[in-house]
């Protein structure tokens, strides 16, 4: 009686086991078909001229936007398979470099150091060239009881991230915010644990705007020398503000939910973030000197006094040769940066991981240093 | 080599006579026991090589390419050492007692039903996976500790240990050595339940014939008998609690700092999930260094091992299990 049962409970299981096999073949079938006639109608030249396979590595704050293009590109092009690691922005570069990879997703240019030297996939003679593709504000995000909007500068956004701020009702963080009555309790200010280019370009925002108060070099990981608390990844210091008690924090824009975000002093007014604000700071800087011509490296102006700017934002680049050693590998970067550049391409990774779109300018001019690619 | 050993093992028999045949099924039963001991030395073998090999990059590099510019390697892995241990430790003292209190408890107190559907409940408390704690961590724990903290800092700041200022969200080492014991709860009580049960029932009913409380059995009868397994059980914890990784990686508010305070947050953070945090963006031989901080963990484990091995065979004699 009982081996019967249990016989009949294992048969059951094998039976599920085949159930389920046969549902995820016809699902794998159920989204090939949809896949093939979206190529036949809007994009036939490229779905039967492309195929092959290329590997990116690099960013993972471009980790979720990669996976949307990656998806959409293979829908149009189904003979296509693209890989992206997102292994890190400096892991990514090194494997560039070393021929491993097509191109590298990274959220930093390439240093002169690097441009110095060979890269492996490229041509012969050839360099490599810095396209930004994903720009992300960085949204200083806060718990504070009884305080829904607040204002902060540099200076005292710094200061509070370094330390020498320490309650809320400070002389400093008062005189910025006319009539909200800030409590007289201890500022919690979170940081990332783990290595983040939000970290990286919240730190570079600090040390251009308040040098004289942040002295610490720009990096991936908090400088240690100033304290604080610490949370692992973006969700970890969002859910350490919510939680915590008077704290703040910085964390990827879209991510903030429905905490509140400060505006920062821009010029002379206090702005909050805004995917347009985040584009336009972007695509009004001027780009690294010394650079070749077609290498759109950016030099953020962080120091940005137009309000209509918001300078706290990460921008992350695809990182390609100039002329690759291998045609076909060049043939597919192309059409995949060219995708993930496009307007299609750009609103896919606004929806999929809330980035802010590149303005129509730098598209253009993304587009246009593209085109020299071979 | 198998059959070598079978040989060698059956020649001293006494009869001798009567040699017993050998079967297929003996072959190639006693063929994989003898594979699958070796294998668990080649991996170990294989792993202690990768490691060292690996490591050596990272102890040969320039301090100053390793991240935050150490002094040396050694300035960089010895906060990690010691918020491996502080964390480990901290929690095997909260646990510790708890597990014994309740393994006494089914094994002694409870009526059988009751002790059955605890047992169960310990069992499965093992079963829940570490981000799931750290979840609960993050989400319940440090908000709900937070006040207490407070208050500890408040009235007994005098003590290093509670100084304040308490941090803001509760991520504390304390925070993360009360999941770290609520982790090893389960795998403590549940040997030591077992091992208790074990006490021989002469030894009991001779302390209470002699006029012992049910307390005073227990402590003159079931915990010396029970001490090496006590033993061996905490060092199970401790080994856990010294692995552990994505809870305290979740949890805790690290930093590079050797403290023993438990409130604020500046907290020694563990090799393990130094490790997790920092490894998916190192490159270079920092990646390296990374590595050779887990053979730092490794050898402390063995350590940890090795010296409740040797504890529990220095008491075994006294133990009554023999």
């Amino acid at each position: 009686m009982k081996g019967n049962h249990l016989i009949s409970k294992r048969s059951a299981g094998l039976i599920g086991l085949t159930l389920a096999g046969v549902l995820a073949l016809s699902a794998c079938a159920a989204n090939e078909t949809p896949a093939a006639s979206d190529g036949d109608s809007d994009s036939t030249a490229s779905a039967s001229t492309l195929s092959g396979t290329i590997s990116g590595s690099g960013s993972s704050a471009q980790g979720s936007a990669q996976e949307a293009w990656q998806a959409a590109f293979q829908t149009a092009n189904p003979e296509v398979t693209i890989n992206y690691d997102p292994a890190g922005s400096g892991a990514g570069r090194t494997a560039f470099i070393a021929g491993g990879v097509a191109w590298a997703g990274s959220d930093s240019a390439l240093s002169d150091d690097e441009l110095a030297g060979e890269f492996a996939a490229c041509a012969p003679d050839s360099k490599a060239i810095d396209l930004p593709t994903y720009i992300s504000p960085i949204a200083v995000i806060f718990n504070v009881e009884g305080v829904d909007e607040l204002n902060l500068d540099p200076t005292t956004l710094a200061s509070i991230f370094n330390g020498t701020i320490t309650t809320w009702n400070d002389p400093a963080i008062a005189a910025l915010n006319e009539g909200v009555t800030l409590p007289s309790a201890t500022i919690t200010a979170v940081h990332r644990s783990d290595d983040s280019g939000t970290t990286k370009n919240f730190t570079d925002y600090l040390g251009k705007t308040a040098s004289d108060i942040w002295t610490e070099k720009a990096a991936d990981a908090f400088p240690a020398a100033f304290g604080g608390e610490g949370a692992q990844g973006t969700s970890g210091v969002v859910d350490a503000v919510t939680n915590g008690s008077n704290a703040i924090g910085y964390a990827d824009a879209s991510k903030a939910g429905s905490l509140g975000t400060a505006k920062i002093k821009v010029g002379d007014e206090f702005v909050g973030y805004t995917a347009e604000a985040a584009a336009a700071v972007v695509n009004d800087s001027p780009l690294v000197e010394g650079r070749d011509a077609n290498d759109l490296a950016i030099a953020l102006d962080r120091k940005t006094t137009d309000p209509t700017h918001y300078p706290l934002v990460l921008v992350s680049y695809s990182i390609v040769c100039q002329t690759y050693a291998d045609a076909d590998a060049a043939a597919l970067v192309k059409a995949y940066i060219g995708y993930i550049t496009s307007a299609d391409g750009q609103s896919a990774a606004a929806d999929a991981a809330g980035s802010a779109p590149l303005s129509d300018d730098l598209s253009a001019k993304v587009a246009a240093a593209l085109e020299t690619v071979s | 080599m198998a059959t070598a050993r079978m040989t060698a093992s059956a020649a001293p028999t006494p009869t001798g006579e009567i040699k017993a045949k050998k079967r297929l099924g003996d072959i190639l039963f006693s063929g994989s026991t003898v594979t699958a001991g070796w294998i668990i030395v080649v991996v170990l073998a294989a792993v202690a090589i990768f490691l060292i090999a690996q490591s050596i990059p990272a102890l040969i590099a320039d301090p100053a390419d390793i991240k935050g510019a150490p002094a040396s390697f050694w300035a960089y892995v010895g906060p990690l050492v010691f918020g491996t241990l502080w964390a480990a430790v901290i929690a095997l003292a909260i646990a510790l007692p708890i597990a014994i209190g309740i393994a006494l408890f089914i094994s002694h107190y409870a009526p059988r039903r009751l002790a059955q559907g605890l047992g169960y409940l310990i069992d499965l408390l093992a079963a829940v996976p570490s981000v799931v704690f750290g979840l609960w961590g993050i989400k319940v724990l440090a908000p709900f500790v937070r006040p207490g903290y407070e208050w500890l800092a408040t009235n007994l700041g005098w003590i290093p240990l509670f100084s304040g200022p308490v941090s803001g969200t509760g991520r504390t080492i304390l925070t993360v050595a009360i999941v770290l014991a609520v982790m090893i709860l389960p795998i403590i009580t549940a040997l030591c339940r077992e091992v208790f049960l074990q006490t021989p029932r002469l030894h009991e009913e001779a302390a209470l014939a002699l006029g012992a409380t049910r307390w005073e059995m227990i402590r003159t009868a079931v915990l010396p008998f029970g001490r090496p397994g006590i033993i061996s059980a905490s060092m199970l914890g401790l080994g856990r609690a010294l692995g552990e990784t994505m809870a305290v990686a979740m949890v805790l508010s690290p930093a590079a700092v050797i403290s023993f305070v438990l409130l604020q947050s500046q907290n020694p953070t563990t090799i393990a999930a130094n490790i997790a945090l920092n490894f998916p963006e190192a490159a270079g031989v920092n990646v390296n260094v990374l590595i050779a901080t887990g053979l730092v963990l490794f050898v402390i484990t063995f350590a940890v091992n090795a010296l409740a091995r040797y504890a529990i065979n220095r008491r075994k004699a006294f133990s009554g299990a023999n």
